[in-house]
């Protein structure tokens, strides 16, 4: 090969007055595909019904025209179902790039660490003891707001457990198996001892749904959603060095353990937003963040492009359980239906270059 | 795939703009004053001192576990002394602002590790971090230095290519590469040369010595005795946590204190091609006669 001297091709930078960064075509038009794709999904999952309603009347809805009867079967009924699909896709996609991020192992996703399965244990604990103490806790906090408090939990504890001058990605991912098994042993537990009638109102909480949101609960994790994302992209900057391990990131001027500690807790949270909103709706978390990746061509999770890929799995998940199947799907079940293969096909694509 | 590196001395080394005049006048920039470091209530390093001369190659040498990489790591505040200080420029390097520190000392750890698929160009674009913000990312003299850096380390034209395809020897060039962008005239590396076979070593520590002669202080931490004593101006002997020796090659290195810091018999020589010693160890196996370690009466 000849020696030559060669303008190193560095990334073309962007620059208006004092503000900079990096200019990534690529990365730039996936993201707004997946927008645009997202907003369609969302569009469509609002027109898809026992009344039909045409997208343009949808989008001009939306928009604030639009007539009367319109706005009743749109705002009333039908939004807050895909709103929370949104938002739950969107904090579910973040969490989990995060925490793939944190562990550097793309195994890591808020089901793994634990937060679906406190959760799930917490809420079947609720349904299926009929204690006075149980009641009271429902009646007084809501089924979802302990069932948060439990994924809360669980995330942290398996956070302290793991920690150990440091916080290594395999030990937290071990950890997190280990919590989240006993964790479902103590639901199957609780399901086998319980009354029959029980079981089934539990059940229906254990497979994620997007089914009878009400536009309160759909606010509440939407400002939630809203503050945790404002948080992680204030951080997100000095995450980046933190790729290539603590003692480098340290190297390069970044408090590792601060910016890993806030941006895990933002995971943990955002994680819980999603499972009190829509109950555990599994494998967004996981794949979301790695079909993210390969779509943008990143070498680690992009985390706007993870947030809309989850919010289009998701709403798209839920159209396709509410409308293509004979019976009417939770949305949970036909999450995991459709990511696994698209994951298992990119993988597979990528083998064969 | 060695050739394909960029000849350094053709280019010429571009002169790093971080050159200070904090450098002249002999006064250390980086010291340690009486450090106690520990990990979990075992003491690794007990009360050392040390000072860092400017515009030299120091390395660390010892035996294992003597303490090397904890006192590089107390020197690049990746660990805090229990007790005493380590001073930089003057100032106590634990009152400073981590990012502070990151825009004057550059830190190599031993065998980092980057994402599968990432550039090169990005790898040693992210050494600017410490010069970045949230609004300001990419800047033009981010461009320059990273364009610089590059060149400087003769991966200019590996560019484009993802890091985890390239040698071990390019690999560790490239990672110097993104140390030289954060655009510091004080490189800590921890056992460059780690997992690189004898001529990517030598190859990665002419480049140190470029660095050096461009004006950067380096101290570095090595294995190798003979690449130790060939690549440095100044030696600190470590031993068990304290400094047993200090000072250039030629009056450090002796069979007197290769035996009593390593336990090593061996008889230091005259280097045939350098004008510094050369430790030739004394094993048990296909000795001269002649040459076996006297016992002592």
């Amino acid at each position: 090969m000849n020696v030559t001297e060669v303008k190193p091709s560095l990334p073309p930078g962007v620059r208006l007055g004092r503000v900079s960064f990096v200019w990534r075509p690529w990365l730039l038009s996936v993201t707004l595909l997946l927008a645009a794709a997202t907003f369609l999904v969302f569009c469509v999952s609002i027109a898809v019904g026992d009344f039909p309603v045409g997208l343009p009347q949808v989008i001009a809805t939306i928009l604030g025209r639009g007539e009367q009867v319109d706005r009743f079967i749109i705002m009333d009924l039908r939004m807050p179902r895909a709103l929370a699909g949104l938002v739950v896709g969107v904090a579910l996609g973040v969490s989990g790039a995060i925490t793939q991020s944190i562990a550097r192992n793309p195994l890591a996703s808020p089901d793994v660490l634990g937060i679906t399965s406190g959760a799930s244990a917490v809420a079947v604990f609720l349904v299926t003891v009929s204690g006075g103490t149980a009641a009271a806790i429902v009646d007084s906090v809501g089924l979802s707001a302990a069932a948060l408090a439990g994924g809360l939990g669980t995330g942290l504890l398996v956070y302290f457990l793991a920690w150990r001058r440091g916080v290594d990605g395999f030990r937290l991912i071990l950890i997190g198996i280990s919590v989240s098994a006993l964790m479902e042993a103590i639901t199957t537990w609780l399901l086998v001892t319980a009354d029959i009638r029980d079981v089934a109102r539990a059940q229906a909480w254990l497979v994620g749904s997007l089914e009878d949101r009400s536009w309160g609960e759909v606010w509440t994790a939407l400002w939630c959603g809203l503050v945790l994302l404002f948080v992680v992209s204030c951080v997100a900057f000095q995450f980046r060095p933190m790729h290539f391990g603590d003692e480098v990131a340290a190297g390069l001027g970044v408090r590792y353990t601060r910016v890993r500690a806030v941006l895990l807790l933002c995971a943990v949270l955002l994680a819980g937003v999603a499972v009190s909103a829509a109950g555990p709706v599994p494998f967004v978390a996981l794949v979301a963040p790695q079909v993210a990746m390969r779509l943008a061509r990143c070498p680690t999770p992009p985390m706007v492009a993870s947030g809309l890929v989850g919010a289009l799995l998701l709403i798209g998940s839920d159209l396709v359980a509410r409308t293509a199947l004979p019976v009417s799907l939770p949305v949970g079940v036909v999450t995991a239906a459709i990511g696994g293969p698209f994951l298992v096909y990119l993988l597979v694509r990528a083998n064969l270059r | 795939m060695y050739k394909s590196q960029v000849n350094l001395s053709k280019g010429g080394p571009v002169v790093a703009q971080s050159v200070t005049e904090a450098a002249v006048g002999g006064t250390s920039r980086l010291a340690a004053r009486g450090v106690t470091v520990g990990y979990g209530g075992r003491v690794v390093i007990d009360e050392l001192d040390v000072a860092i001369p400017p515009g030299v190659i120091t390395t660390i040498i010892g035996p294992n576990g003597c303490g090397k990489s904890t006192l590089l790591k107390t020197l690049s505040r990746l660990l805090k002394p229990a007790k005493g200080a380590v001073v930089l420029d003057g100032e106590d390097i634990g009152r400073l602002r981590t990012r502070d520190v990151a825009k004057k000392l550059g830190l190599l750890p031993q065998a980092p590790v980057a994402p599968e698929g990432l550039t090169v160009a990005d790898l040693v674009a992210r050494g600017r971090h410490p010069h970045q913000s949230w609004l300001r990312q990419w800047s033009s003299d981010d461009a320059e230095v990273v364009e610089r850096a590059l060149a400087m380390t003769g991966v200019s034209d590996l560019a484009d290519r993802p890091v985890d395809a390239l040698s071990g020897g390019q690999r560790q060039r490239v990672w110097i590469s993104m140390t030289l962008a954060q655009g510091t005239d004080l490189l800590l590396l921890d056992e460059p040369t780690t997992y690189l076979d004898l001529a990517h070593a030598v190859d990665v520590l002419d480049l140190v010595d470029d660095l050096h002669e461009s004006g950067c202080t380096v101290v570095m931490v090595l294995h190798d005795l003979n690449l130790a004593t060939r690549y440095s101006d100044n030696l600190v002997v470590m031993r068990e946590g304290s400094v047993l020796a200090q000072g250039h090659p030629r009056d450090v290195i002796t069979a007197e204190l290769l035996d009593e810091a390593f336990g090593l018999k061996a008889r230091v020589i005259d280097d045939p091609v350098g004008d510094r010693p050369l430790i030739v160890p004394i094993g048990r196996t296909h000795v001269l006669p002649g040459h076996l370690p006297a016992v002592e009466p």
